[in-house]
């Protein structure tokens, strides 16, 4: 497809001149989802679903978001340039959306970060069949099968019966995984206050805004130190082993993230609970996603591209691996600068 | 499997002796027959099967995958059987249709299986178990099963179901097997106590409390005992009709290492139990702990090693003589048992810790500072009526060690800590002063993580943080700018450091923010002084 191009801006749609989730500030971007690595500050025209817009309101503040803000819902069809564009559900967060334009009869899907699995807090993804499929590869290695994350969940809330006089603090980022965590406890049937660390409180509020209900939420930074003795507290991955935790009594350290799939990567971070719980694809959905598409094209902007590309090579499917830089593996650490 | 491998993994997560206990029990008391004893036999480290070489898992793998999909994977995990485990992709009707197997059931099936039929079992249940269970199944079916929890930690958490003292498990342990059955039967009020009868079990020893904050002018020299306390480590040596044991104070059977001091009770054939401690000894003289740490990490010695390092026993005590129980007599009696014992047999290899005579402590505390030879570690003081009571009672012992020995080193990198501690940069590798071509360096000699107060770990880790210079991982570099006083018990040369010495237990005994520093010490004087 020659109407997409690489340029070291970010990805860019000739016919419409618009680029898609740009790492510099550019005229017009159009925005897949609100993680810092994907919408960063400083364009003039920005487009996307009203939850990213008032995602990325909160944390660049009015004046950075984007000096034009154009809400799309899903769905909705317009005209840039040449190209029709419109949104379609990506599940990876709050907002998440694949970016589908058409042009000279050929359809182009821009998935931006997507997960298959089930998440009561945002819509969930919508196979659009098209000629390109735009992927990331996040988790592109078949040891990557990820568990239920509702038997992760279980693990968490089993620990926390076992032992009642310690706190059970959970890392997780501020956007999307902090909100899914809360939703899947409540599911669990787990209704007792949690406790927050600062940095996540507002994007809590910002989904409850948007109908998401996440039970009671209590300020950890705020809160006296024995009163979160056996319940479970949430923060930042950066806060969990460091001084901020300090005011916990008696932590376990336990933190959310897909790589807690792998022993060492778990170790290394001096987890004691690893729980594995991804925003992202793992290697099933991955592959089957490409293949639901129809596409007979798959570009892979990051992570392990090298893996899924063999893979779909012997499904009959091209792949071509873009190494877009300045996506993180992780939004973790894209995240962390976020709330820092 | 499933039960098992989910505590297989907790253990390997969690640092906290009192978490592991606390998983443990929940095991021990959920878990059922026969699976339970199988467990607690892997936690003994005496459950181990070679049924599978790397080649077979690498070979079941490539079956369901591609090659270059598993190379990439096993690139990115690292280990084999967590790569076969993680990639194992079940065929759908057999996932659904079978139960993962037990731990028994693979114990026993692995037990009797021909080499032959290894692959498709193992096929077979790879596809019936989720991924943690195959990472289990597969680290156990290659003899490399490491559980995160030792064999006393799983006896402590039996004796708490039990309500017992852990030293009663350890008295019948040794005469039972995997899986363990009477054990839990007994512990679970089902059956009588296992009767240890004829087998060379541990018994549980006796222990000196450290005399500090004790007014010695309040003992009565005429009542009390002295001996040298030994640099080695504490044995106890069991004859028995079934067998002869050298067994650690916790329990743990060194005999394969020490085969000279095995053949030895073979030789004399006398049933007793004795206590002692392990050296090393060559031509009546002690060696240093180093010579004996190099026989203590060979789990089978060379003949070599036999010949240059050969092992001997100083005996303190005798606790049994011909099944005839001798704990309950006093100190006075037992050592005279031991003295005509020793006389009668004359065992080679053995010698009579000595008494030392004195009239007066004043004289005592004089002759343990001038003791620094080799492998004395101070002075044992023991009363003359004290029976031999298992455990650390407070009041008949007493271990009187020697002042430490100190040195100022200037802190070079630190290393964030476990569990408790993993907020805070508590683990510090110091160094002492040298001169290389005209340059003044540091050169690490050791590596401290205790001997602080809270207080004092808040300021360190404060400064830690704020004269990082560079960070590697969990490690920090820092500023030349901290002296910390040093206590340790011995130095000795060491092939294995940069500097060539190494410390034994090292501590930190104070922080020297008065101290340079520049002015810290050098290595040139510690060796002269230590060394």
């Amino acid at each position: 497809m020659d109407w997409l191009e690489l340029k070291p801006e970010g990805l860019f749609c000739v016919p419409g001149e618009f680029y898609i989730d740009p790492l510099q500030p550019v005229a017009h971007a159009v925005i897949t989802h609100g993680h810092s690595d994907h919408a960063r500050p400083g364009h003039q025209h920005v487009t996307a679903t009203p939850e990213t817009l008032s995602i990325m309101r909160l944390r660049m503040g009015e004046d950075r978001a984007g000096e034009n803000q154009q809400a799309l819902e899903y769905g909705e069809v317009i005209s840039v340039g040449a190209v029709r564009l419109w949104l379609a559900p990506a599940g990876h967060v709050l907002g998440s959306a694949q970016i589908v334009m058409e042009y000279q009869g050929q359809r182009a899907v821009v998935s931006g970060d997507y997960k298959r699995a089930p998440d009561p807090t945002c819509t969930p993804f919508e196979v659009v069949p098209c000629d390109l499929f735009v992927t990331e590869a996040t988790f592109g290695l078949p040891v990557f099968r990820l568990p239920d994350p509702a038997h992760e969940i279980g693990k968490l809330l089993h620990d926390v019966r076992l032992f009642p006089e310690r706190t059970h603090v959970v890392g997780c980022y501020a956007l999307g995984k902090c909100q899914r965590l809360i939703a899947l406890l409540r599911n669990a049937g787990y209704h007792e206050p949690l406790w927050l660390h600062g940095a996540l409180l507002p994007m809590c509020s910002l989904y409850e805004g948007f109908g998401i209900q996440l039970g009671e939420l209590k300020s950890a930074t705020a809160a006296k130190k024995g009163e979160m003795r056996g319940g479970i507290v949430l923060a930042p991955p950066s806060a969990i082993a460091d001084r901020w935790a300090r005011r916990l009594p008696d932590p376990v350290v336990c933190l959310a993230s897909g790589w807690m799939h792998v022993r060492q990567r778990a170790k290394a971070r001096g987890v004691e609970l690893p729980m594995v719980i991804s925003d992202h694809a793992d290697w099933d959905a991955l592959l089957d996603t490409c293949q639901a598409t129809g596409a007979k094209e798959i570009w892979v902007t990051h992570g392990r591209e090298e893996a899924l590309i063999h893979a779909l090579g012997k499904l009959g499917i091209r792949g071509r691996a873009l190494r877009l830089i300045g996506y993180e593996e992780d939004d973790e650490q894209a995240e962390e600068d976020a709330v820092a | 499997m499933i039960e098992f491998a989910t505590l297989l993994e907790r253990l390997a997560f969690t640092p906290s002796r009192n978490m592991k206990l606390a998983l443990l029990k929940e095991y021990f008391a959920m878990a059922p027959d026969p699976d339970r004893g199988y467990a607690l036999a892997a936690m003994a480290g005496s459950l181990s099967f070679a049924a599978a070489k790397p080649a077979m898992l690498r070979a079941l793998a490539m079956e369901r995958i591609d090659p270059e999909l598993f190379a990439w994977s096993y690139d990115y995990v690292g280990d084999l059987a967590e790569t076969v485990a993680l990639i194992w992709q079940p065929e759908s009707e057999t996932h659904q249709s079978e139960a993962a197997p037990g731990l028994a059931e693979v114990v026993h099936t692995l037990d009797r299986l021909p080499k032959a039929d290894v692959p498709d079992v193992l096929r077979r249940w790879l596809d019936a178990c989720d991924a943690s269970s195959r990472y289990a199944l597969l680290k156990l079916i290659t003899g490399s099963l490491r559980v995160g929890a030792s064999a006393r930690l799983a006896k402590t958490a039996l004796a708490e179901l039990a309500s017992v003292a852990p030293d009663d498990i350890e008295e019948v342990w040794h005469g039972l097997k995997a899986p363990y059955g009477a054990l839990f039967a007994w512990i679970e009020g089902k059956g009588p106590k296992p009767d240890a009868k004829d087998a060379p079990v541990f018994r549980p020893p006796m222990l000196a409390q450290p005399l500090e904050n004790v007014d010695l002018a309040a003992f009565d020299p005429a009542e009390w005992r002295a001996e040298w306390k030994w640099d080695g480590i504490r044995v106890q040596l069991v004859s028995a009709p079934q067998g002869e044991r050298v067994y650690t104070r916790t329990a743990e059977d060194i005999g394969k290492a020490f085969p000279d001091v095995l053949a030895t009770m073979q030789d004399l054939g006398s049933r007793v139990v004795l206590d002692g401690e392990l050296l090393v000894v060559r031509d009546d003289v002690v060696a240093s702990f180093a010579d004996l740490q190099q026989r203590l990490n060979r789990k089978s010695p060379t003949a070599s090693m036999l010949r240059d390092m050969p092992a001997g026993i100083r005996l303190y005590d005798i606790l049994f003589e011909d099944g005839e129980d001798l704990r309950p007599l006093p100190f006075d009696i037992r050592r005279q048992r031991l003295e005509s014992w020793f006389a009668r047999l004359n065992p080679p290899r053995m010698v009579l810790s000595d008494l030392i005579a004195f009239r007066n402590f004043e004289d005592l505390a004089k002759l343990r500072d001038s003791a620094r030879s080799e492998g004395i570690e101070g002075l044992m003081l023991k009363k003359a009526d004290s029976p031999y009571l298992p455990g650390r009672p407070r009041g008949p012992w007493w271990k009187w060690k020697r002042e430490p020995l100190t040195v100022d080193a200037v802190v070079m990198y630190a290393q964030r800590g476990h569990g408790k501690r993993s907020s805070f940069y508590s683990d510090y590798t110091f160094g002492l002063w040298r001169t290389v071509d005209d340059k003044r360096e540091l050169v690490p000699i050791g590596k401290a993580y205790s001997g602080f107060t809270d207080e004092e770990l808040k300021f360190l880790d404060k400064w830690i943080r704020d004269h990082t210079t560079k960070r590697f991982g969990p490690v920090r570099e820092v500023a030349h700018g901290l002296v910390l006083e040093i206590a340790f018990d011995a130095a000795q040369y060491s092939k294995r450091h940069k500097s060539g010495v190494a410390l034994r237990f090292p501590r930190v005994a104070r922080i020297r923010t008065d101290k340079p520093a520049e002015e810290a010490d050098t290595l040139e004087d510690f060796i002269h002084a230590f060394l």
